[in-house]
């Protein structure tokens, strides 16, 4: 998601920068809250193991700085975590991957006004002047950045599936992106796009259905790490040799380890790291022990996986 | 307490039994026109992969419907299958990955027998705690089975950490054939869907305990007063639908040799339709298993159709889905 943020508000964040900065310098002790989604897949799982792991890292680091982390399954619930975090904990900064932007935005906006200094991570609030800093992925990269590698794999000519996530802004821009570069070659067609979900069982039957319908896909746009693996137990059931690659996203580990490994269908993947909560954690502690603001806005590049650097990519202790 | 009125309300339908047979065998017919309709719309539908591979991933949600269809025919509901499935696959990957990883050294196929027989043996014992509850907790099954789909998925969340549980890549080799296998040309799980709708149909319409699950779901206070053993054959349906999500998932963990937070998830809806558009009413009382049968495949049938065209947005695939269900329902109204 991206932001355009106006230029008043853009003064204002600035002022409210010098202000927490002032503040910041003058407390001599840091409480950072962290609020973020539960893990109820492999994704959010991610997230809740690399938010841990950056509390263990600094508080080890860092005498003064103390990292509470929350998890919450609903917005309403991480309202009142947020609130909690400051009332209970007296916490003097945030960092939140709100999971609905719209209902999140004023919950923040209070704990702001009362001198918290916000990091905003991956999902942006309604109203930027609620945060900080944002930090977050980049999903045009995401889907731009495969469209580039298979048309490069297929040599400009071919046959291409696609799968989607789920109905929503995220999905849209990846598509969009991946969609308005693979146009750029004439010889590649787009044969169709649906939803697989972001779940391997139902990635599983679209592709066996694709694989029925189309007699020679060259490759697959699977749009994510766990949909790949629905795909390829397709593309083997089916026997299918036509297909040359299945590219997934987001740098789960499994899907590193197979582009190390030489695998023939997976050669290369896009990042789009859980870890960017861990940065964004360690950058806000990082900025405010030394009472600095962050950039406005801080986009962790989506970076193509291949061979040849996936090592720095492999993370075998998380769970994705 | 007034009893009970116990004679069988007077069946417009029954003086017509052409008509009345008819009406029940409006999801076949529904089923026939969508076959045709998707043999027009592409071609390839018809063909006898495409048909195989319906069916067999019809399979998981087709034999926990079966297992459904007991107990809403005794007035029931379970709306944590889904889950259990969910929590049985990542129990039964756990064990069999440390039983592998044992320096005994257990073979292969000994190693995926214990993971099926335990695999089992949890479907048996969720089941039946559900039962139990039911009966001699007397919580609303509603309620006892929302209660536990939040169990069984925590758990399952907590065991893989938020991310996937992988089955050890040698088992996997060992387990596939469970599930890619075929015998005389039909795949393993179609054969074993097709005997656990005929052994569900013979228990629910050829067997006295069958008798005495359709009585309690037409009036429990009736079947009390007829000396049926009212409790126990309860629990005997949560146990029977517990066999059959173990079942399914000895099935569904070869596919992909894994479990997720997202394993399962909404099954218990698809079964629940499955049921209901296959002819038995949500209040219990009747049902037909070979109906349920018929309700999974078209349901799976749709989305089938509906990946192999493009003639609408993939943003109203479900609304089609809807629409078919609430068709077909109609089809068959006034049975009741």
């Amino acid at each position: 998601m991206h932001l355009t943020i106006p230029s008043t508000i853009r003064v204002a964040i600035a002022c409210l920068f010098a202000a927490g900065s002032l503040q910041a310098a003058a407390a001599d002790k840091i409480t950072l809250g962290v609020a973020i989604p539960t893990a109820t897949h492999g994704f959010t799982g991610g997230i809740v193991w690399w938010a841990n792991q950056a509390k263990k890292e600094l508080e080890a680091a860092n005498p003064t700085l103390k990292v509470i982390v929350k998890t919450a399954a609903g917005a309403p619930e991480q309202a009142n975590q947020v609130q909690d975090l400051l009332s209970v904990n007296k916490m003097n900064a945030l960092v939140i991957l709100p999971l609905e932007s719209a209902s999140l935005t004023q919950p923040v906006t209070q704990v702001k006004n009362k001198g918290v200094y916000v990091t905003v991570v991956d999902r942006g609030l309604t109203n930027a002047a609620a945060q900080d800093a944002y930090v977050a992925g980049d999903n045009a990269a995401f889907g731009r950045l495969p469209a580039e590698y298979l048309a490069k794999r297929l040599n400009g000519k071919g046959n291409i599936v696609v799968l989607r996530g789920m109905p929503s802004t995220i999905d849209n821009e990846r598509v969009n992106a991946f969609n308005a570069e693979i146009k750029k070659y004439p010889g590649i067609k787009v044969l169709d796009a649906k939803y697989g979900n972001w779940n391997r069982d139902d990635a599983f039957k679209v592709t066996q259905d694709y694989l029925t319908r189309f007699k020679q896909v060259d490759a697959v746009w699977a749009a994510d790490d766990d949909m790949a693996i629905g795909v390829l137990k397709a593309i083997e059931q089916a026997k299918r040799t036509d297909v040359k690659e299945v590219f997934g996203g987001a740098g789960a580990k499994f899907a590193v380890k197979k582009v190390l490994d030489g695998d023939r269908l997976v050669q290369a993947d896009v990042s789009y790291s859980p870890k960017f909560i861990y940065d964004a954690i360690k950058l806000t502690a990082n900025a405010r022990l030394k009472g600095q603001a962050l950039p406005a806005r801080t986009i962790i590049p989506s970076v193509l996986i291949t061979r040849d650097n996936a090592r720095q990519f492999y993370f075998p202790d998380s769970p994705y | 307490m007034q009893p009970t009125p116990t004679t069988p309300r007077t069946k417009p339908a029954a003086a017509l039994p052409g008509l009345a047979q008819l009406k029940s065998a409006g999801p076949l017919i529904a089923l026939v026109l969508l076959c045709i309709a998707g043999a027009f719309l592409n071609p390839d539908f018809a063909t006898v992969d495409n048909l195989l591979n319906v069916l067999t991933r019809t399979a998981f949600i087709g034999i926990i419907a079966v297992g459904m269809t007991f107990v809403i025919v005794s007035g029931g509901i379970d709306l944590s299958v889904g889950s259990m499935a969910a929590l049985i696959a990542g129990g039964m990957i756990v064990a069999m990955n440390a039983l592998a990883a044992d320096p005994g050294a257990h073979a292969g196929p000994a190693v995926v027998g214990a993971g099926i027989a335990l695999a089992l043996a949890c479907g048996a014992a969720f089941g039946a705690a559900h039962g139990l509850l039911v009966t001699r907790g007397r919580i609303e099954p509603f309620i006892v089975t929302l209660g536990t789909l939040g169990i069984f998925r925590a758990v399952l969340t907590w065991l893989s950490d938020g991310g996937a549980i992988t089955l050890d890549a040698g088992l996997a080799e060992v387990y596939s054939p469970v599930y890619y296998a075929s015998v005389l040309g039909v795949p393993v799980p179609v054969w074993v869907f097709a005997l656990v709708a005929v052994g569900g149909a013979v228990i629910l319409n050829r067997t006295a305990y069958g008798q005495h699950v359709q009585a309690i779901g037409s009036n429990e206070q009736v079947a009390r007063y007829a000396a049926i053993r009212v409790d126990r054959a309860k629990v005997l349906t949560y146990l029977l639908l517990g066999l059959c999500v173990a079942i399914a998932t000895i099935l569904y963990v070869p596919r992909l040799g894994s479990a997720t937070p997202t394993t399962g998830i909404l099954w218990e809806l698809e079964a629940i339709a499955a049921v209901v558009v296959g002819g038995t009413s949500l209040r219990g009382g009747a049902g037909r298993v070979m109906g349920t049968v018929v309700g999974a495949v078209l349901l799976s049938v749709i989305g089938n159709i509906l990946n192999l065209t493009s003639i609408i947005s993939v943003h109203l695939n479900p609304a089609v889905q809807g629409v078919v269900i609430i068709v077909v329902a109609c089809l068959q109204r006034g049975r009741r």
